[in-house]
C-alpha cells in the first residue's frame, strides 16, 4: 500500500520546533539541523564527505553556470512552494543553454523563529524537484537571521551543466523567417501566487506550472542541436523574453495574437485584476526560436513531452521593425509589446 | 469567458467594421471618455483598421492621467509619516509628483499598500487600531460608491482611524469644458458605460441638445467600442445630436439608485482640478460636511499643499485633441513614459504613452 509522502516522511524530531540563532552559529545545533533536516533529503556521495567545498569531475568542453534567488510570498502556493521553485528556476536558467544542469548549490537564509515543520516541507519539495531533474546538490550553506530581518526564508541556489557540442543557443541568433514556439499557457504561476496574496478577496483554483524543464530542451536537442535561442519566460513574462531577443538580434518579432494560449481561469484572473498575461510570470515555461525548415518536427517533439503538450507556433522572425514585437489582433490591427516599465499593476478601472 | 467572448468575436467585428466603412463619407473628430475604451482601442488596434477619415481623439476619463501633481504630492506627504498605513489601487503607486511616487514612500520605510477595494483598507484600520489608515480615493463616478459605502461603513462602526484622500472628478463637467472651448474639434462622443452604469445618463441629455453632439454609451470590448463608432458615426452622417445607449446589456438611464443614493449621502460636489487641463468648476466630488471626521485632507492638514504642472507640459491641449503629442517639444526628450512631466504620458492608456510606443512602428 502507499502512503502519501507526507505520511511516510515525518518532520525530523530535533531539540527545538523553530530555527533558533544558534543554529546558524556552526556549533552543534547546527550540525542537528545539517544532520537531521539537509542531508538526509539531499544525499550523495559529494556532500556526504561534508568538506567545505565540493569537488567535481570535468567531462571537458564547455560549463553552464546559473544563479538565481528566490523571495517568493507566500511560500506554498497552489501548484508548488518556494523549494520546488528554487530548484526548478536554476535548473531551467542552466538548460536554457542546452545543458543538462549536474550539480547545484543551495543557500538558505532563515528567519530566527521559522518551524521546523515549514523548512522540513519546502526541503521535500527540493528534493523532489532535484530528482525529478536528475540535478546533485553537492555544496549548501545555512545563515539564521533576526526576526524581521528577511521574510520566513530566503534560498539561493546556483547550477552547472555541461554544454553539447554543437549547440550554440543565444538571444542574438534570430534571423528572419525564423518560427518562435511557445511551450504552453501562459501566466500560470504569476497569476497563482499574485491571487493567493493578501488582500485578494476572490477564490482562485489557479495553480502554478513550476517545473523543470531540462528533458524537454534534452528531446529538443534530439531533433536538431540548431536551436537558434531559447528561455523560460519567468519575470517579466513572455513579452519580456521577446524584446530581449529583439533587442540582442536587431530584429522583429510578428506574434499572431489569437494563438497564444492561456488558460480560461488564469484568463478571468487576469480580466479582474486588469493585467496582460503577456507580462506575467511563467516557472515551467520555454520559448523557443528555431528555423522554418525544422518548426513543425520541434512542435511535435515538444507535443510529445508532457510539459510541453500545448506547444504551439505564436509568432516569427520579421527583419521588418528591428527591436521591436509586434501583436497581430484578431481585427488585423498590430499592437506593440513593448517591454513593461516596471512591476504589473492592477488598473483602477 | 461568458460575456466577454461573445463581445470579441472577430468575425462579428469585422462585418461591424465594414459597415462604419460603408457609411463614413467625410471627416470626422470622435472622442472616448474613458480610460478602459483607450485601452480597448490601442490593445485591438481598432484605430489601424478604421476609416481614414475617422479620428479618435483619447479623453480625459483616465482617472490615473487627471489627478492632478498637488494630490499626489499631498498623498506622499501622508503616506510617508510613521503612524500611517497608506492604501491604494495599484496603478496610482508609480504615478509621480512633483519629486517622488509612492512607490518611493515605500522604499524610504512607509507603509504603502496595495488594495482592490476600499473595503480592505478599513479592514486595515479595524486590525490596526493604533495606526492611521488612508484610502486613496480617486477616480471618476465609477469608484465613487465603494469609496462612499467604506466612509458610510466606518461611520456605522465608529472607527475613527480611518479617512480617505479624495480625489473624485465627473465626466459630464468635463465635456462640458472641452465643448464649450473655442478651438474645440470634438463632433462626437463615446460616452463611457461605466460611469453611466452608476448615474444613468440623463445629465447627458442636455449636452447633446446644447452642444449639438451625438453622445453614444459604449461599453469596452471590441465589439462595444466598434458599435459605439458606428452609431456615432451613423447620427454625425445623418445630422442629429441624441443620447444614445449602446450598452444596454449593463447600463438602465436611471443608472444605479442605491448607489447614487449613497454617493449622495457621502459625497458632495464641489470643483477640481484636472491634472492637464485645470481646474473646472463643480466637476468632482469631496467629502461632506456630515463625514468631515473621514477627510484625510482636513485630518492631516495637507490642503496648503500646491503644485503647479510643469510649464513645458502641453496636455491639456492634447486632450482637446489640439495638438498631436509628437508635436510637443518634450515629447521623447524630457518627457517619456520612465519620466513622464503629465498626464498623457502617465498612464500607458495616455495619448503620449500610446503615441510614444506607435510613432516608433510608424517610422518604419
Amino acid at each position: 500500500m502507499d502512503f502519501p509522502e507526507a505520511l511516510s516522511c515525518p518532520v525530523p524530531i530535533l531539540s527545538h520546533d523553530t530555527v533558533q540563532l544558534a543554529h546558524g552559529a556552526g556549533g552543534k545545533l547546527s550540525n542537528e539541523m545539517i544532520d537531521k533536516i539537509f542531508l538526509p533529503r539531499f544525499t550523495n556521495k559529494t556532500l556526504e564527505k561534508m568538506e567545505d567545498q565540493a569537488i567535481l569531475e570535468n567531462p571537458g568542453g564547455r560549463i553552464a553556470f546559473s544563479t538565481d534567488t528566490f523571495v517568493v510570498d507566500p511560500i506554498f502556493f497552489p501548484g508548488g512552494d518556494i523549494g520546488d521553485l528554487a530548484i526548478n528556476g536554476t535548473v531551467n536558467d542552466v538548460a536554457m543553454s542546452g545543458a543538462q544542469p549536474k550539480y547545484m548549490s543551495v543557500g538558505f537564509i532563515l528567519e530566527e523563529g521559522l518551524p521546523f515543520e515549514t523548512l522540513h516541507r519546502v526541503v521535500l519539495s527540493m528534493e523532489a524537484a532535484a530528482k525529478l531533474a536528475g540535478v546533485q546538490i553537492v555544496a549548501g550553506d545555512t545563515k539564521v537571521v533576526n526576526r524581521g530581518s528577511c521574510d520566513k526564508l530566503f534560498i539561493n541556489t546556483t547550477g552547472i551543466g555541461f554544454v553539447p557540442d554543437g549547440v550554440n543557443i543565444s538571444a542574438s541568433n534570430l534571423t528572419a523567417g525564423d518560427k518562435i514556439i511557445l511551450s504552453g499557457t501562459l501566466a500560470d504561476h504569476g497569476m497563482a501566487v499574485m491571487t493567493t496574496r493578501e488582500g485578494l478577496s476572490f477564490q482562485s483554483t489557479v495553480e502554478s506550472d513550476t517545473a523543470g524543464l531540462n528533458h524537454l530542451v534534452k528531446d529538443m536537442l534530439a531533433v536538431s542541436l540548431d536551436i537558434h535561442a531559447l528561455r523560460d519566460p519567468t519575470r517579466g513574462g513572455l513579452a519580456t523574453s521577446l524584446n530581449e531577443f529583439a533587442m540582442a538580434s536587431n530584429v522583429g518579432i510578428q506574434l499572431y495574437g489569437d494563438n497564444i494560449p492561456v488558460r480560461e481561469d488564469v484568463r478571468g484572473a487576469c480580466e479582474i485584476l486588469g493585467i496582460d498575461p503577456l507580462y506575467v510570470a511563467n516557472e515551467g515555461k520555454l520559448v523557443a526560436v528555431v528555423s522554418a525548415d525544422i518548426a513543425s518536427d520541434m512542435l511535435s517533439a515538444m507535443q510529445a513531452n508532457p510539459l510541453g503538450k500545448d506547444s504551439v507556433i505564436v509568432g516569427e522572425v520579421t527583419n521588418k521593425h528591428p527591436g521591436i514585437v509586434a501583436l497581430r489582433t484578431g481585427l488585423g490591427g498590430n499592437r506593440i509589446v513593448d517591454m513593461p516599465i516596471g512591476e504589473q499593476l492592477p488598473r483602477i478601472c | 469567458m461568458k460575456y466577454l467572448d461573445e463581445f470579441r468575436d472577430p468575425v462579428i467585428a469585422k462585418r461591424i467594421l465594414s459597415e462604419i466603412h460603408e457609411i463614413t463619407t467625410q471627416p470626422w473628430v470622435i472622442m472616448e471618455i474613458c480610460g478602459g475604451q483607450t485601452h480597448s482601442i490601442i490593445r485591438n488596434g481598432i484605430d489601424q483598421v478604421l476609416p481614414k477619415e475617422i479620428e479618435l481623439v483619447h479623453g480625459p476619463g483616465c482617472p490615473v492621467c487627471v489627478t492632478p501633481l498637488e494630490i499626489i504630492d499631498q498623498a506622499i506627504e501622508i503616506a510617508g509619516r510613521p503612524d500611517v498605513i497608506f492604501t491604494s489601487f495599484g496603478d496610482m503607486l508609480r504615478v509621480p509628483g512633483s519629486h517622488k511616487d509612492l512607490f518611493m514612500v515605500r522604499s524610504e520605510g512607509g507603509d504603502v499598500r496595495t488594495v482592490f477595494s476600499p473595503l480592505e483598507s478599513l479592514k486595515i484600520a479595524r486590525e490596526n487600531p493604533d495606526k492611521e489608515v488612508v484610502f486613496f480615493a480617486v477616480g471618476f463616478e465609477t469608484t465613487a460608491p465603494g469609496n462612499a459605502m467604506a466612509v458610510a461603513q466606518a461611520a456605522r462602526e465608529g472607527l475613527t482611524n480611518f479617512s480617505e484622500l479624495v480625489s473624485h472628478v465627473l465626466v459630464p463637467p468635463a465635456m462640458e469644458a472641452l465643448l464649450s472651448s473655442p478651438v474645440n474639434r470634438v463632433q462626437g462622443y463615446l460616452a463611457a458605460g461605466h460611469v453611466c452604469t452608476v448615474m444613468g445618463w440623463d445629465e447627458y441629455t442636455p449636452i447633446a441638445e446644447k452642444y449639438k453632439v451625438p453622445i453614444v454609451i459604449t461599453g469596452f470590448e471590441p465589439m462595444d467600442v466598434l458599435i459605439g463608432i458606428l452609431h456615432t458615426v451613423k447620427q454625425l452622417e445623418a445630422g442629429t445630436h441624441v443620447v444614445e445607449n449602446c450598452y444596454a446589456r449593463i447600463v438602465e438611464e436611471g443608472g444605479n439608485l442605491p448607489a447614487r443614493k449613497l454617493i449622495q449621502e457621502v459625497f458632495c460636489i464641489s470643483d477640481r482640478k484636472w491634472r492637464g487641463i485645470g481646474e473646472i468648476p463643480m466637476s468632482g466630488f469631496r467629502i461632506s460636511d456630515k463625514y468631515a471626521a473621514y477627510d484625510a485632507e482636513l485630518k492631516f492638514s495637507v490642503s496648503d499643499i500646491k503644485t503647479e504642472e510643469p510649464e513645458a507640459c502641453i496636455s491639456g491641449v492634447i486632450l482637446q485633441g489640439l495638438k498631436k503629442p509628437h508635436e510637443c517639444p518634450a515629447f521623447g526628450k524630457e518627457c517619456t513614459p520612465q519620466s513622464p512631466l503629465g498626464a498623457t504620458m502617465v498612464s500607458s492608456e495616455g495619448a503620449c504613452a500610446a503615441y510614444f510606443k506607435y510613432q516608433r512602428i510608424l517610422d518604419i
